[in-house]
């Protein structure tokens, strides 16, 4: 790591300690296999955990926004609703269809999840607490994060229902041109970093977050992000493949129980992901908030746990996104391409050639 | 009326006169057509808008009465004509006169199986395409085993009828297709959360942009006309409750007046007061929640508990009044059923207080965005002409420039003494008619101000006959409903029970419009249209 400032909660250390304990006590392709065996049960577990959270959260700020109380019956403050319902959706039956692929039927929901679950891998959850490093984690992320497209598409089409198809072809629409914008915002910033090893970019904002260091580029890139990220997850006001008022529920109109739970996790999380990518690539990924010069603040802030600083910005940006969600109409397909292909592509490139002058001419905050 | 009598009869001498509340022209069949086109397109008459088609059967013949009134005169006339082949019943068509005689002429269809000549879509509208009989005329036979309730899903069909008249006179019978053969219709409906209740578009669509719609109706067709001849006229007004329930107090008052006027019933001025507050209550109450469902098609679904709170606070008004939050069955014959509750005028003020506060917070939240603006501006555009020829009336019909508004036009009850603007505008698209209704909003109030500290003491029912018996003879009475004009026709033969009622919903020609202003326009504008033309499915099916 070489990175001694933030020992405290290397976690780095830990894993490692932890490898070579393993190592010692049996050959190494079992203590990897074990490791790997190890990380995905972890994954599992933090993947449900934080779909859970999820739900409560947008839940709770849904119904703040709305002069509600929100769930409040199952366990204080409601926090059990979520296990409440996560429970009902696994016993809930599995409806066989008539007249339908039931091998792609049955494949969609796993793409999407695990689109999502891939996902998870380059994300820099603390200090020293990732998956997998290494040096096209973003890139990475990127190309896992389109295999969901796939499973949409394939959920709308082997359903055989009008409605699910049309909800299919808007998602097809819809994904397609907003993974532009979100690929060349991040670019953007990978450009300014320089690099796409997700760990060296949240070392790079040790000292200043990349918001405020590339500052006019890099809060463009930022506004850009989070509309097209808010699309690329299908949330309000993009939600047109499932927009309920049309189309019932798009694209997973057919699913049931599990398998509908699936692409109700995945949406929840890929919140979280897309949530995640923003604090990583502009808001120092785990690093803590530092002021030159502030020392005694800037220690305080460093007694906070890497993982805190991770989720408490992934949080506060999903409470963003999820805002926008109760706040807007939703956009007509016709002008949800327009916004994209006529207004933020355009802007995005020309922000790209910005942030790329401003790296040439040196002119950030150093 | 004695000028446009004399002319009927100078043009017509066919055409004889009967005794009614409006002008009525008999008129043979084959007259029919060019009596109406004259009726319509005449310097002096303009009656460029069909209020209904009522069906009638007078046992020895069958027929039909179209009240017709004048945008520009307001004035009302009702041309009867009749058959007296009941085998094989025929009319001609006005459909090619007014855009929304296709559908009034359908449902006489369905309910007389009169058949028009020359009306392009000659289907049954309400009941299922295998009904047996014709439920409204009076030899039909109820036998349940005739209609058994089936298991099996409803048959469809793709095609449709025209009766086409040749030079000789013969009528032959043709096919047409309601969609193109290669089509990709979805059906949006019956189930479906955006049609607002169980109604079904027929949507031929391609890629996302609409080609045609089908509208298919009748899921909660109760035939509300027919119970309404085996009971007597106080046991029809809880019907009232159950066609549009959002204006149930508008429209028993309208039911009311038609029987009062028939009766000649005065009604105390304490309860014209108390109904009319009780209308305009329920015509904020109306909008609150077209407001709210409306921005949740759109997908703003946090609008909805905003417009919520304000008509729950005129739901708790009511509940202290009426007792019920809905279905209230208030106003009756010669008054109303009770006096208000001893807190009614506290309870309107801090209403009043609250409005004005809420307005501005809903134009704030929604109107102004610029994705609303997006959706709603020049989507759906109904244009003046069009409005009358689909009879769209109320909200939207005004959003389109037309003054339809019945308190404004055929005042009834205490509503010409009252100050109060008729909201007009003339873009006529999605955003005119939800602005119109956010206006429409802050009119009523200003009426409730006006009344709220002037309820006049004294009756609030009148002495009516236990058993009420109309004398013989026909009544027509329009009042203003929360989404258009509502219309009463009573016939009576003299006995405690009507011989015929037809109810003119606004509901209804609101629904028939949809096709027309979506074409060519995208899936989504079909839910930004149906929201905004703020249709009720029970009002439509009766």
């Amino acid at each position: 790591m070489g990175n001694e400032q933030y020992t405290i909660d290397n976690f780095g250390s830990w894993t490692a300690a932890l490898d070579n304990m393993l190592n010692n006590v049996m050959p190494s392709w079992c203590a990897t296999l074990l490791e790997c065996v190890l990380v995905g049960v972890g994954l599992l577990l933090v993947y449900a955990v934080l779909a859970l959270f999820y739900i409560l959260y947008e839940r709770k700020i849904c119904a703040w926004f709305q002069c509600r109380l929100g769930p409040n019956r199952v366990g204080p403050w409601g926090l059990f609703q979520a296990f409440a319902d996560m429970f009902k959706m696994l016993i809930k039956e599995i409806i066989e269809l008539k007249h339908i692929d039931k091998f792609l039927f049955a494949l969609a929901p796993y793409l999407v999840i695990i689109a999502s679950m891939l996902c998870f891998a380059v994300l820099p959850w603390g200090n020293g607490l990732q998956i997998v490093n290494f040096n096209i984690g973003i890139f990475f992320l990127i190309a896992c994060s389109s295999i969901g497209v796939l499973g949409i598409l394939l959920a709308g089409w082997s359903s055989n229902n009008k409605f699910t198809l049309v909800g299919a072809l808007r998602s097809g629409a819809q994904m397609v041109s907003y993974e532009l914008s979100v690929g060349l915002s991040i670019l953007t910033m990978v450009a300014f970093a320089g690099t796409m090893d997700v760990n060296e970019i949240v070392l790079a904002q040790k000292d200043c977050w990349f918001i405020f260091s590339a500052h006019i580029p890099a809060i463009i890139a930022f506004v850009i992000y989070l509309i097209a990220g808010t699309a690329e997850t299908n949330r309000g006001p993009f939600d047109l493949p499932e927009a309920e008022s049309e189309l019932t529920a798009g694209y997973h109109t057919e699913y049931s129980g599990i398998h509908f739970g699936f692409f109700y996790l995945a949406e929840y999380l890929n919140l979280f992901i897309v949530s995640g990518v923003a604090a990583l690539m502009f808001f120092g990924g785990w690093m803590p908030f530092r002021v030159e010069g502030w020392d005694g603040f800037n220690q305080i802030m460093g007694y906070i746990p890497s993982v805190v600083w991770f989720l408490g910005k992934a949080f506060l940006i999903s409470f963003v996104i999820i805002w926008f969600k109760w706040t807007f109409p939703r956009l007509r397909i016709d002008q949800l391409l327009k916004l994209e292909w006529k207004y933020l592509l355009p802007i995005n490139l020309f922000n790209l050639v910005l942030m790329v002058a401003i790296v040439m001419l040196g002119w950030y905050i150093h | 009326m004695a000028n446009l009598q004399e002319k009927i009869a100078r043009l017509f001498p066919e055409a004889s006169f009967e005794e009614a509340d409006q002008l009525r022209v008999v008129i043979p069949d084959a007259k029919l057509h060019d009596l109406v086109k004259t009726l319509r397109d005449d310097s002096e008459m303009q009656f460029d808008y069909l209020v209904t088609i009522v069906g009638m059967d007078w046992k020895t013949s069958l027929g039909c009465i179209y009240y017709l009134m004048s945008t520009r005169s307001k004035q009302i006339i009702s041309v009867k004509t009749s058959t007296e082949d009941r085998d094989n019943p025929m009319l001609h068509s006005i459909a090619d006169l007014y855009r929304i005689a296709v559908f009034y002429e359908r449902e006489v269809y369905d309910f007389y199986g009169i058949v028009f000549i020359g009306n392009p879509d000659m289907r049954r509208l309400f009941l299922s395409i295998d009904w047996v009989g014709y439920p409204l005329r009076k030899d039909y036979d109820t036998n349940p085993e005739l209609n058994p309730v089936s298991i099996e899903a409803e048959r469809q069909s793709d095609f449709t009828y025209q009766w086409d008249q040749t030079e000789s006179g013969e009528v032959k019978r043709r096919e047409r297709r309601i969609f193109a053969e290669d089509d990709f219709v979805v059906n949006i409906g019956p189930q479906h959360p955006a049609t607002h209740g169980v109604l079904r578009f027929r949507t031929a669509i391609d890629g996302e942009t609409i080609k045609k719609i089908d509208v298919y109706m009748g899921y909660i067709h109760r035939g509300v006309e027919k119970l309404c001849e085996d009971l007597n006229y106080m046991q029809t007004l809880h019907f009232m409750d159950r066609l549009d329930y959002f204006s149930a107090h508008n429209y028993h008052h309208g039911l009311c007046l038609c029987i009062e006027k028939a009766a000649g019933i005065e009604v105390p001025r304490r309860a014209q007061v108390i109904r009319v507050m009780m209308d305009e209550l329920s015509r904020i109450a109306s909008h609150c929640l077209f407001l709210g469902t409306f921005c949740m098609d759109l997908g703003a679904t946090t609008m909805l508990f905003y417009t919520l709170r304000v008509r729950e606070q005129i739901l708790d008004i009511m509940e202290r009044t009426c007792g019920a939050r809905m279905t209230f069955n208030y106003d009756c014959i010669g008054g109303v059923m009770e006096d208000i509750a001893p807190d009614f005028v506290k309870d309107v003020k801090e209403l009043l207080a609250v409005i004005p506060k809420n307005i501005k917070e809903y134009n704030k939240i929604f109107t102004g965005n610029v994705i609303a603006k997006n959706r709603m501006e020049g989507v759906g555009v109904l244009s003046r002409e069009e409005a009358i020829s689909y009879s769209v009336t109320g909200p939207s019909g005004r959003a389109s420039g037309w003054a339809c508004d019945v308190r404004k036009t055929h005042p009834y009850s205490i509503y010409r003494e009252l100050d109060f603007k008729e909201v007009i505008r003339q873009e006529g698209d999605s955003m005119a008619r939800f602005k119109c209704r956010i206006d429409e909003i802050t009119e009523s109030a200003r009426i409730l101000e006006q009344l709220v500290d002037n309820i006049p003491e004294g009756e609030y029912l009148a002495k009516v006959p236990k058993v009420l018996k109309l004398p013989v003879g026909n009544w027509f009475q329009i009042v203003e409903g929360c989404r258009g004009v509502f219309g009463v026709y009573i016939e009576s033969d003299g006995g405690a029970k009507p011989y015929r009622m037809k109810f003119v919903t606004p509901s209804f020609t609101a629904a028939c419009v949809v096709d027309h202003i979506t074409r060519g326009q995208k899936i989504a504008d079909l839910i930004t249209i149906g929201g905004s033309m703020d249709y009720i499915v029970p009002d439509m099916d009766r």
